[in-house]
């Protein structure tokens, strides 16, 4: 049974400048339990993909369309389809998401024990004494010491690293079956991150639900992820199993991402290897293969196939796919 | 908590123990004889200039003058002796020559008068400027917040002695939509409908100003708080809009009004000087113009001293009402 099926995701944004088309045409799956690593630069669409699929783009501003077929607790729904306020039946009790900024993501009047109460309350009608409880079991199960007492504690009175924990008692509060953390180590420290990630996938593990990671720290992905989605300027530019991705990567853009990871067990080299130029701009993209004007393999190919065409995301092997010239078809 | 608050009205003191002596060095330094002052138009008679002098303690050295006034804001304090002893008791802030009359009992028959018109306006204005500029807000770009640029464009812009007169000419006078503000300001235990009556055209027209202002504020606040990183996470919990915009937008956006109102309603206590000429209301804006224009020291020094005592305590309210709504600043 697959927990959630996105088909075709497209979300543009009207821009004085021009449309801006954040995510283009995406697809992919995620099973129950699974990890779901989505990598890829700053303005790949990482982010915004998963903005969506929780409702949190505002409709005034963007233009969203495909379909995200969810398993929740009322069986199947489309996220996309369905109403905002519908929406937040959902919202927090079968998805949860913890943001990239712990040191912003809370409200600085609000104690965390309220805030967390206040996510339990919003979808179970029981006494606040039993959500209380629920929530000290959930600050002792992220590593808090002293719950009980914590709990009145305010945001600015925890360190970067405790914060994420209460952010991420507070994503799984209600038990959900979906977890998207969108860069839930970027904002901290080196040993921090090593700590939160554990935690993560500890009670990934334990809480048995399947989580969507965004990063773009191939590291991280390496030690926490099942399956891997590249994105490239909107699009799904490779997607494996993060063995095969690792041991065999087909497009340029993840050889290249790969290639800049510094690696103990590699000779040692003088400089890391960086992918060149800049990400495209998202109102012009370059014509045919977005990667192209970077792309160090073209000559492969023949340049003007990936300059005037935009390849499709084909299979290449047992679940994996890539979009590239190089290697189709063979 | 304790030792935020002590240290806080430790500072208050010191900067009005600063305040109170600026003012009266001013006073003492300025270019102008109190005590040829004290007896009137044409007045050349050395000898009263100097008995009043002496009455008045103008003789006597500008720090055991400044020690006196201090005196005599908790002690009272009397001038002259015999048959023309007059008696100011605590908190004495000397003798007006020109009024016949303490400055004390001056300020306490102006003061109500001041805070009557200071209490109407405030929330006049803070229920249209925080009521509009969360619709602005919610609404923006709509037809409401374009309205709302309109109306703080014209209050911003418009003095409060013409919004005033323009009120005067056209509510009451042309449109007859509220009656003509009849008599003298009547105070509020007396009779509170005459009260109201008397100062409503004066809070509208010193609230169509602030709310202007508020408006502007309020709006650019809830906006800028909806685009936080906590309010996305609230969104996320499954909160509905109500909730995120009522416990969540609105705390935050609203802390800093507390702030600016507490400020701004200092600042009119010490006398709202353009509103109350206007309306004719014998506040202390009036009666420190009067003291200005006739040179009466001892009511100019005491007016600013109270202005100044006012500000500094509405800033001590601010700040301890401050640590309640935002945690952050209790440790600090």
């Amino acid at each position: 049974m697959t927990l959630l099926k996105v088909e075709n995701l497209s979300v543009d944004f009207p821009t004085p400048d021009g449309l801006v088309a954040a995510v283009h045409e995406t697809s992919f799956e995620i099973n129950p339990g699974e990890t779901l690593a989505i990598v890829g630069e700053s303005g790949s669409g990482k982010t915004v993909t998963n903005l969506a699929l929780m409702g949190l783009i505002p409709l005034r501003t963007a233009n969203v369309t495909g379909s995200a077929i969810f398993e929740t607790h009322d069986g199947p729904v489309d996220l996309l389809a369905m109403n905002r306020n519908d929406l937040r039946k959902y919202r927090g009790k079968d998805m949860a998401m913890i943001f990239q900024d712990p040191m912003s993501s809370l409200h600085p009047f609000y104690t965390i024990g309220d805030q967390i109460i206040e996510a339990h309350q919003v979808h179970n009608k029981v006494d606040l004494k039993i959500s209380e409880a629920r929530t000290i079991e959930l600050l002792e199960m992220v590593g808090i010491q002293g719950a009980a007492t914590r709990l009145r504690s305010f945001p600015h009175q925890f360190s970067g690293g405790m914060r994420q924990r209460v952010m991420i008692a507070m994503a799984l509060v209600n038990n959900p079956s979906l977890l998207i953390a969108d860069e839930p180590t970027t904002a901290l420290d080196v040993t921090v991150q090593a700590q939160i990630m554990k935690l993560l996938s500890d009670l990934q593990k334990e809480l048995k639900m399947a989580m969507i990671l965004i990063t773009h720290d191939m590291g991280v992905v390496a030690g926490a992820a099942d399956r891997v989605n590249v994105m490239y300027a909107g699009r799904i530019v490779e997607s494996a199993n993060v063995k095969d991705l690792y041991a065999n990567p087909l497009m340029p853009y993840t050889q290249g991402l790969l290639a800049s990871v510094p690696r103990m067990d590699r000779p040692h080299a003088d400089r890391l290897s960086a992918i060149p130029g800049q990400p495209p701009s998202m109102i012009a993209l370059p014509s045919g293969c977005s990667f192209n004007p970077r792309c160090s393999r073209k000559s492969e190919v023949g340049a003007s196939k990936c300059e005037s065409q935009m390849p499709n995301l084909t299979t290449r092997g047992h679940e994996h796919f890539a979009r590239c010239f190089i290697g189709e078809g063979v | 908590m304790f030792a935020y608050i002590s240290r806080r009205l430790a500072v208050s003191l010191l900067i009005l123990l600063t305040v109170s002596f600026a003012v009266y060095v001013i006073f003492a330094f300025l270019p102008f004889d109190p005590a040829a002052l004290t007896c009137g138009k044409n007045c050349n008679d050395p000898g009263i200039i100097e008995a009043n002098r002496h009455r008045l303690g103008y003789d006597l050295p500008f720090f055991t003058q400044y020690f006196l006034f201090l005196k005599g804001l908790f002690f009272g304090r009397s001038f002259g002796e015999g048959a023309a002893l007059i008696n100011c008791p605590a908190p004495s802030l000397g003798y007006s020559f020109q009024q016949h009359a303490c400055v004390t009992n001056l300020i306490g028959e102006a003061l109500p008068v001041t805070f009557s018109l200071a209490i109407g306006a405030i929330v006049m204005w803070l229920a249209l400027g925080i009521g509009l500029g969360i619709l602005a807000a919610r609404f923006r770009g709509r037809i409401v917040d374009q309205l709302s640029t309109i109306f703080v464009l014209i209050g911003t812009s418009l003095p409060t002695f013409l919004t005033g007169l323009l009120l005067m000419v056209f509510v009451v006078i042309r449109w007859h939509l509220i009656p003509f503000p009849s008599g003298n300001y009547t105070p509020f235990l007396e009779n509170p409908f005459e009260w109201a009556q008397i100062l409503f055209l004066p809070w509208l027209t010193l609230a169509f100003a602030y709310a202007a202002l508020y408006t502007r504020f309020v709006r650019s606040s809830v906006i800028d708080t909806s685009n936080e990183d906590y309010i996305r996470t609230a969104r996320a919990k499954g909160l509905s809009e109500s909730v995120i915009l009522g416990k969540h937008t609105l705390r935050a956006a609203l802390a800093p009004i507390a702030t600016m109102a507490g400020l701004d309603f200092a600042g009119l206590l010490g006398g709202a000087i353009l509103t109350e000429s206007v309306f004719n209301l014998p506040g202390l804006g009036r009666l420190a113009i009067s003291a200005v224009v006739k040179y009466d020291l001892p009511i100019i020094v005491a007016t600013t001293l109270l202005a100044a005592f006012i500000v500094v305590v509405m800033n001590l309210i601010v700040d301890i009402l401050y640590a309640y709504i935002d945690p952050r600043v209790r440790v600090a």
